[in-house]
């Protein structure tokens, strides 16, 4: 799980790269677009001058002339984010360029208070972009593979997770606790995507420290509390029901989403930086140590993405395939020193040598991986 | 967008503020723009020579000390990263951008190649110096049979107490600079540019130069308050550098010719105790007056030291267990060594007290002639210990200066 900031910034960098690949995208600028797009916010309104563009770039020019501080997105289907500016206080005015290549019905959100759902309008994009993945069929393949691999990965997310909560509701802790770290595994193997949705991650993943004011602490983690150190609450069988519902909810939502192949490039990376930040330092799974099915998890994950593009990554740049092949092999040798059984050791059985190890593998790897999009981008 | 040039850069932002200084107008114009290469080169210390920089070069004000180790056992690997490195310092020293398209040049897809924190800064008089420890020697890359004699682990010393995430490392990297941004930048550059070859054992931020290398700089104070580095080697003496610092051909293996040893060591100081501690105790035990740097029984900085000078009751002035006494040439049967050292603080112990002290560094030809008797000596008998503990030990093999086609260790990996 990572917190909101980071996974705007996500949102933000994708449609960035897609902007730098389509170098030929129109600006609103163009003939029959007037300027930039005003928002005018207020604290119970968003009023947005117009609520169709042209395909290519769109500027919102947002003014909060309410009362608390707001934030402004664009999303496209299934709350997908498409660009978004937050913290505009009072009184101040930003400016959004959001890169939309596809004509589409898109909603514009303003979030007074920086909460919640926002206060939504209808969008609507005309024209139309080439899409980058049409362009190229070798990454059309790469995204339509990856996209049966997250295919694969939801439907076992769904399965397991049902077992999960069928295990905690009928107070069998111990079945629970078995099917903790299994269930998760299909989850970080797609963590990049489920971030995509805004928050739905957060239900099914905040981790209790990273809980803000007023925000239910639900999902995998709040179960892996109470199996592991308060043991079943009241509330235990109905957190159970809502993280299957949520699950549920996303896995519908995965059906429909399109990843360009940028996406799948920064997704790789990003899995190994959850790594890096979250599983190294064991701070993801605080009651359960089950870092490392989490961190085999995210590796297989980035794997899985990296391999989608391999077609297009050997013939563009075959010493960066054979670098990342080597750095994963490393990686994957020190987790397989670290195998129990069919899992793994918990993470406070790690010395701080093999924390240390862990760690310098996963920098090396992830080096590497960070320059993908810019060879898939070419 | 082409290679950018972070010292071009600097030059037209520089320009409005040398104008706006009427004082030193036309040399700050020049010098800004970049037009008066004589003047340009105060701030750049050249990268190639006959010895390494970062050595006899006027101490910078500011370290940052990194020591790795190498994780490939690929000898081609690590020399293709030796060569990667020496293009990034070359660059680097001169004020600009790693790689072929810097912070800003490259794909707005790819991560800059260069981190960009040293954007708009100048080149600071960054030095960057490199050293190979004894673990580098082992039976990885073949070069067990090119140790030097000399480049063997340090003994434990008395009063020790060593940190093994402080101590050791088969490589080092010293970064000196006049702005601590541009050292730290060429460490991290330098790094990352590292990772999958090799990793960060430990490193080091170091503050204020604890010494002076150099006739044309002022001796600074260390963190006791006291000046330090009086009678130290100094850049203007290449005779005693010959004697001390540089090893030759002839001290046993050739590669090694032109360049040095370097030992690093992590004092932690007392700094609480020792400002309890009377002036007159504080004198005492250095051998020297705080304010004007003389040594005891001496009225000015530089006078030359006498330690044959008595007191009342006949106790010499320069107290039996003075740190100048047992650290001086004169004890050490005229051993001297090249101190560079820098002040650190990192931040507070957990126990409300200042992590601080001095990060010792120092060069000298042979450390089993000049450092380690030294350090046996002082670990021993200097009444400074009770205010000092060594908490980082490390030592390594500076190789000569590159050429202006060379890399950093080609004479050891290509000889």
């Amino acid at each position: 799980m990572t917190l909101p900031k980071r996974l705007f910034a996500l949102a933000g960098s994708a449609a960035l790269l897609t902007l730098a690949a389509c170098a030929g995208g129109q600006d609103s600028g163009a003939p029959g677009a007037a300027g930039p797009v005003t928002v005018a916010a207020t604290d119970t309104t968003c009023e947005v001058s117009t609520a169709t563009a042209n395909a290519g770039n769109v500027t919102f020019e947002v003014t909060n002339k309410g009362t608390k501080v707001t934030e402004f997105y664009l999303y496209a289907e299934g709350d997908r984010i498409m660009g978004e500016v937050e913290n505009i206080a009072p009184g101040l005015t930003r400016k959004l360029t959001v890169e939309v290549a596809e004509a589409g019905t898109y909603q514009t959100a303003c979030k007074p208070g920086m909460a919640g759902d926002g206060i939504r309008g209808a969008f609507t994009v005309t024209g139309g972009a080439t899409k980058q993945a049409d362009a190229n069929t070798e990454l059309a393949a790469a995204t339509s593979g990856y996209a049966s691999y997250v295919a694969t990965q939801t439907a076992a997310l769904q399965t397991e997770t049902q077992k999960f909560a069928d295990a905690v509701k009928s107070g069998n802790v111990a079945d629970a606790k078995a099917r903790y770290a299994t269930t998760r595994v299909y989850y970080e193997r797609i963590e990049p995507v489920a971030e995509k949705f805004g928050d739905l991650d957060p239900a099914i993943d905040v981790r209790e420290a990273d809980l803000e004011e007023g925000q239910q602490f639900t999902g995998f983690h709040r179960l892996e509390k109470d199996l592991w150190a308060n043991g079943l609450q009241a509330d235990s069988a109905q957190v159970a029901d809502k993280l299957v519902a949520d699950v549920n909810d996303l896995v519908g939502k995965t059906k429909t989403i399109e990843l360009s192949p940028l996406d799948l490039a920064n997704g790789a990376k990003e899995l190994l930086d959850e790594v890096a930040t979250g599983k190294i330092t064991g701070e993801e799974e605080t009651f359960s140590h089950t870092d490392l099915w989490d961190f085999q998890a995210n590796v297989d994950g980035s794997k899985g993405a990296v391999q989608a593009l391999r077609p297009v990554l050997q013939a563009r740049d075959p010493q960066l395939v054979s670098t990342i092949d080597g750095q994963f092999a490393n990686v994957q040798k020190l987790l397989d020193a670290t195998r129990a059984g069919d899992g793994f050791k918990y993470y406070t059985e790690l010395s701080q040598d093999q924390v240390k190890e862990f760690a310098s593998a996963v920098d090396a790897l992830s080096e590497p991986l960070s320059k993908v999009a810019e060879v898939v981008a070419k | 967008m082409s290679e950018v040039s972070r010292r071009r850069m600097f030059g037209l932002a520089g320009a409005g503020v040398a104008l706006a200084g009427a004082g030193a107008a036309g040399a700050g114009i020049d010098r800004a723009l970049g037009s008066h290469p004589a003047a340009a080169t105060t701030d750049i210390v050249p990268f190639s020579g006959e010895h390494q920089a970062g050595i006899v070069t006027p101490a910078q004000e500011h370290l940052h000390f990194a020591a790795l180790d190498v994780t490939t056992k690929d000898r081609a690997e690590l020399v293709s990263l030796l060569k990667t490195w020496t293009d990034a310092a070359r660059k680097m020293t001169r004020g600009q951008d790693v790689g072929a398209t810097g912070a800003i040049g490259g794909s707005p897809a790819a991560p800059p190649a260069d981190t960009g924190e040293a954007l708009e800064l100048p080149p600071s008089a960054l030095t960057l110096t490199i050293g190979f420890g004894p673990s580098l020697f082992d039976d990885r890359f073949g070069l067990a049979a090119s140790r030097p004699a000399a480049l063997a682990e340090l003994p434990a010393f008395p009063k020790d107490k060593l940190e093994p995430a402080r101590s050791g490392g088969d490589l080092c990297i010293q970064a000196c600079a006049n702005d601590p941004q541009v050292a730290v930048h060429a460490v991290r550059n330098l790094v990352r540019l590292g990772f999958g070859t090799t990793e960060v054992r430990w490193s080091q931020l170091g503050f204020g130069r604890s010494s002076s290398t150099s006739t044309t700089q002022s001796t600074p104070r260390n963190l006791f308050g006291f000046k330090d580095g009086t009678n130290n080697l100094k850049a203007e003496d290449p005779a005693a550098l010959d004697e001390h610092v540089w090893v030759t051909e002839a001290d046993g293996q050739p590669w090694l010719a032109g360049g040095s040893y370097l030992v690093a060591r992590r004092i932690r100081m007392h700094i609480e105790t020792w400002d309890r501690t009377s002036l007159d105790e504080q004198e005492k035990v250095v051998g020297r007056a705080k304010g004007t740097g003389a040594a005891l029984g001496q009225t000015a900085e530089f006078d030359p030291v006498d330690l044959h000078i008595g007191g009342a009751g006949g106790e010499p002035l320069v107290p039996v267990d003075a740190h100048i006494r047992l650290a001086s040439a004169e004890s050490m049967g005229g051993a001297k060594i090249l101190r560079r050292g820098y002040n650190f603080v990192d931040g507070s112990d957990g126990l409300g007290h200042l992590e601080a002290g001095l990060f010792f560094i120092c060069f000298n030809r042979d450390p089993r002639k000049q450092f380690i008797p030294m350090q046996k000596a002082l670990s021993a008998k200097d009444s400074m210990m009770e205010y000092i503990q060594h908490t980082g030990s490390a030592l390594f093999a500076v190789p000569p200066g590159v050429s202006e086609t060379g890399y950093w260790g080609d004479t050891l990996f290509e000889g």
